[in-house]
């Protein structure tokens, strides 16, 4: 019976054992030095705000492993020996397997910043990181965060609602500028500012301060203003953990080089989530995605390939979340930061500045090609349905009713977004289908 | 703001102190005159035998006492009198020989007023008796006293003296009816300084989190607070909601000057002073109106949640608290419209019954009304909307777990084994509740109290002790600051079993997952309060259909990827297969 070691108790690894155990009944080890079990690192900053107790989430009770025969073990791998097919644990010693899947993860990226190892200064990736964070913002006046992604908006999340003041660091001219468009941008960076978040848009760390204990005292900026503060959040993206797949000879790039079935330069060694770097990357995608989402996906399909089911990593149309403090956001298809040459754009804002949509279509053919939407649920299955069809932007319009995924009751924008558009495109107007809701039809 | 906050937290507390020191500053003096009121022919008895007239005692643990001695004292005086005694019981064995003679009694019992009181009790009890042959003398000795006890136990206590009934009836009215201090003199000031007080001081205290930070979920905290994470606070509120519920069920007499604070309201609206169960109602709808604005400010980003609570809000004020104590006023039967069996589990009992029938139309209205809302309403609404057309919508319990108990909605179990206790233990207590309620009909039609050797009366009352009182009151809500908001509706209430088993098989509603957004952060599991694992399903993709589900809508509310909302339609596909959206290369149900 062939035994399948996974390295890494995250998402990846833990969808990539699950699946394997439906489809066989090979023998199955997950290794951490994390955690013992799986818990969701999405939750993170619901530990620490108080919404949730770590027991909270771990999405599967601790007997399912039991149950599920999946063997957890609590040790640190320091090196792999593809020749004999065995580990090297710190706590365990040798450790064999027939199969490998590395799914280390990232760690946050450090630009050599001077003071960027100081005692309260952490990124916000692992358990450990968190418990470090709830350590040195205890009773704290102020915290910096630097880098303006989807972390550090958690983290400053996370620090306000413990009435810790924040300085946020934004190297883009609007918050995840590099991401979103100007306008989606602007309302986000409005919201941060509403949570009294000093938000310094196109400002950079230039070094941290020490004081005498070696505890951050201060940051200074590419302005060169000095913030004090006694915490710091590295937040500026991350980077694929592969020192130990480096140094075990097996190929790398930025990330763990893999192909189209995940498989890395050696064989039966694989590799999947954040850590792995595609060789020839998909179409308008990148070659590292550090997603939940991809991160699921790849587990579930090298689990095909393991169980002999021999099976490429085709990701579907892209989709993916956030919540930028109370505002939600989704995204289906492609939205870039600049429209290119053959895109237009149609984009909507509520009158209160916390809802928008922004569509994307061919400037020709006028195909959908993308929306972004701001505090207003949309339905997955019908823009997945809607780009893998390659409808037109019209057709989305008219059907926007039927994507709506808001609680009941809740109000509905849909008659004034097709009113915008038609405005906006006076030469294609479009009639919305469906039936009005009966609050609708009651207060307009 | 803070400043605000902080009057309000103190003014509360001031009138919470207030409430919990009325409970103890009264005294009580029995005059000769309430005495003569309340017990008649029987008060000189109590003279006699016990001091308690005319003392004054300074609290109501002190004269509960002495009010127990007394009619125990006055009971032992009587049966010592009227009782027949062991060597009463000698003689007439004596007297009979191998059959027993009723017409013995006249050797044994002379004509005085006692003599003739047994012999007449004696005939009453024994009767059966007369004629009857004995194997030995033993046995016929053994008969005779257990008739002389018989007459001890349900007679003599019952006529001459105090039976237990009648013992708690006069400790709690004599104990209202005697109490005098601040509290009785000026039960008006009271109300202010406590129901007032208290109001004022939980809205100053609530109001001003509007300002606190923009509409969006803000839980923060919750598991760091001694309140809402099971901490010192939690636990002493819970001890102080249980012995409130212990004292207002089974030991309402010492809690008469709460009750004696809310006579102006209950005179105000019909017109007499009130009992316990107004001050339960009064309370009641107090925490869910001051609550449920908490609620509405909580969850002002979502409409779904305000209209909701505004429901609750609503049908506790207008249908279970003002209209019945209105129909009380115009002499009409108290109704409670919007109250269903088997959770209105005395609907089907004789008094209940007698009191509609006799009440005309309006009365024969409102058993129709009850009947119909079982065997219509429960079904067709729940079909149509979930089961949360009640239990989250109009119910009082739900309307309390929604408004009080919502800080504590995280504290649920959401283990598969607190699922699989739940299933067996609610669905007992509705097979315990159609059985007691067929065996109160039983009765009701023909009169027999015994089915197989069990008083449908003796199955009745353990109904109403154990589960009417014990698990819905003292465990149902008591435990709110321990075990979550929701224990008695979703371990024990025979409704929502009934409301939940037409959900999981025959209704349009589920919460539907969205393609494959969740992020397994366990959000939705935590604060649903029903212990419902809901990221199990979201994280695969699954819709979730199950029995429990109140519909309170709070999964979806405080899921921050936008995956989950409560939805109407088509029967079909609502057992979808769980599929996550994403993935072109893996179709495959996880």
């Amino acid at each position: 019976m062939s035994h399948v070691v996974i390295i890494g108790n995250g998402i990846s690894g833990v969808t990539a054992a699950r699946h394997i155990r439906k489809n066989s009944d090979y023998e199955i080890t997950i290794i951490s030095a994390e955690t013992d079990h799986f818990w969701s690192r999405t939750a993170l900053m619901y530990i620490y705000m108080g919404h949730m107790k770590f027991e909270h989430t771990k999405p599967y009770e601790d007997w399912f492993w039991k149950k599920n025969k999946i063997n957890l073990v609590n040790d640190y791998v320091e090196k792999i020996n593809t020749q004999e097919k065995s580990l090297e644990l710190i706590k365990k010693g040798e450790f064999s397997y027939d199969q490998l899947i590395l799914a280390t993860g990232a760690k946050p990226n450090k630009f050599g910043w001077p003071g960027q190892d100081l005692k309260g200064v952490s990124g916000m990736v692992s358990y450990q990181d968190l418990r470090y964070i709830e350590k040195y913002t205890k009773g704290i006046e102020r915290g910096v965060i630097v880098g303006g992604g989807l972390i550090g908006v958690e983290l400053a999340e996370m620090l306000r609602s413990k009435d810790i003041d924040v300085t946020f660091l934004v190297r883009e001219k609007k918050f995840w500028n590099n991401v979103l468009p100007h306008q989606d941008a602007c309302i986000i960076s409005n919201h941060i500012k509403e949570h009294h978040v000093d938000l310094r848009l196109g400002s950079e760390l230039k070094e941290i301060l020490p004081d005498e204990n070696g505890r951050v005292k201060a940051v200074v900026t590419s302005e060169g203003d000095e913030i004090p503060c006694q915490f710091v959040g590295l937040t500026a993206g991350v980077q694929p953990n592969i020192d130990l797949a480096k140094a075990s000879g097996i190929e790398t790039g930025r990330g763990i080089l893999v192909n189209e079935y995940l498989e890395t330069s050696v064989k039966d060694v694989y590799s999947v989530g954040d850590c792995a770097e595609r060789r020839e990357p998909l179409p308008n995608r990148r070659p590292i995605e550090q997603v939940w989402y991809t991160g699921r996906m790849m587990g579930e399909t090298v689990a095909q390939t393991i169980t002999e089911n021999k099976t490429a990593y085709r990701p579907g149309n892209w989709f993916n979340s956030a919540k930028f403090f109370d505002i939600e956001y989704q995204t289906y298809g492609w939205v870039w930061n600049q429209l290119k040459d053959n895109e237009k754009e149609f984009y909507w804002e509520h009158e209160s500045g916390k809802k928008c949509m922004h569509f994307i279509f061919d400037r020709e053919t006028k195909l959908f090609l993308g929306v972004n939407t701001f505090g207003i649920r949309l339905r997955h299955e019908c823009f997945d349905k809607w780009l893998t069809e390659k409808r037109d932007i019209f057709h989305v319009l008219e059907n926007l009713r039927k994507a709506n995924f808001d609680p009941e009751f809740f109000n509905r924008h849909e008659q004034q977004i097709a009113e915008a558009f038609n405005k906006q495109y006076p030469d294609n107007t479009i009639k919305l289908k469906g039936k009005k809701s009966l609050l609708e039809a009651i207060f307009g | 703001m803070k400043a605000i906050k902080t009057t309000g937290l103190v003014l509360f507390i001031i009138g919470f102190g207030i409430f919990i020191g009325s409970f103890f500053i009264e005294s009580y003096v029995v005059t000769e005159n309430l005495l003569q009121n309340r017990v008649g022919d029987k008060a000189e008895l109590v003279k006699r035998n016990s001091d308690v007239v005319g003392k004054t005692f300074s609290n109501s643990f002190s004269l509960v006492r002495d009010l127990d001695e007394a009619f125990n004292a006055v009971n032992k005086v009587q049966l010592d009198a009227f009782g027949i005694t062991d060597k009463e019981v000698n003689k007439i064995a004596v007297q009979n020989e191998g059959s027993f003679e009723i017409s013995s009694l006249d050797q044994v019992f002379d004509d005085s007023e006692t003599g003739t009181y047994k012999k007449k009790t004696f005939r009453d009890y024994g009767g059966w008796l007369d004629g009857r042959e004995f194997g030995s003398k033993e046995e016929m000795q053994q008969q005779i006293a257990n008739v002389a006890n018989n007459i001890k136990l349900y007679q003599i206590v019952n006529e001459k003296g105090f039976d237990k009934y009648k013992v708690k009836d006069l400790k709690y009215s004599l104990t209202k009816a005697s109490s005098t201090g601040l509290v009785s003199g000026s039960p008006g000031l009271f109300l202010f300084l406590t129901y007032i007080v208290c109001i004022v001081g939980a809205l100053l205290y609530i109001l001003p989190k509007i300002k606190d930070a923009p509409p969006g979920i803000k839980n923060n905290g919750l598991f760091h607070k001694a309140m809402t994470s099971v901490g010192w606070l939690g636990i002493l509120t819970g001890t102080f909601l249980i012995l409130f519920y212990i004292i207002l069920y089974f030991y309402p007499e010492y809690m008469t000057s709460w009750i004696i604070t809310v006579d102006p309201v209950s005179q105000f609206l019909k017109g007499s002073d009130a009992g316990r169960f107004f001050l339960y109602g009064f309370i009641y709808t107090l925490c869910i109106l001051v609550m449920g604005v908490r609620m509405i400010i909580k969850y002002r980003h979502s409409k779904y949640q305000m209209v909701r609570t505004m429901s609750v809000m609503f049908f506790q004020t207008a249908f279970a608290f003002l209209i019945p104590e209105i129909l009380l006023k115009l002499n009409q039967p108290y109704f409670d419209f919007k109250n269903i069996w088997p959770l209105d589990y005395d609907f089907f009992f004789d008094n209940e019954l007698n009191t509609l029938m006799a009440n005309g139309g309006l009365g024969i209205f409102m058993l129709g009304w009850g009947i119909a809302l079982i065997i219509l309403g429960v079904p067709v609404f729940v079909y149509f909307f979930g089961k949360r057309w009640y239990c989250s919508w109009v119910c009082g319990c739900g309307g309390l777990a929604e408004t009080l108990g919502d800080p504590y909605r995280q504290l649920s179990d959401k283990s598969v084994k607190a699922w699989k206790i739940e299933r067996w233990m609610i669905h007992a207590v509705l097979a315990f509740a159609v059985v007691m309620t067929g065996g109160v009909l039983y009765t009701y039609w023909t009169g027999s109290s015994q089915i197989l050797g069990v008083s449908s009366y003796d199955v009745r009352s353990v109904y109403g002790a154990w589960i009417g009182a014990g698990f819905a009151g003292v465990v149902g809500t008591g435990f709110y600051p321990i075990m979550g908001n929701r224990v008695w509706c979703r371990f024990g209430c025979p409704l929502a079993a009934y409301l939940g088993l037409v959900q999981r098989f025959k209704s349009r509603f589920r919460i539907t997952t969205n393609g494959g957004q969740c992020i397994s952060c366990g959000n939705c599991s935590t604060y649903c309060e029903m212990g419902i694992d809901v990221r199990w399903y979201a994280q695969r993709g699954q819709n979730i259909v199950r029995s429990s589900c109140v519909g309170c809508g709070v999964c979806s509310s405080v899921c921050p990827r936008g995956v989950l909302n409560l939805e109407v339609k088509d029967e079909e596909g609502r057992f979808g297969k769980p599929i996550l959206l994403g993935n072109d290369g893996v179709k495959l149900q996880s």
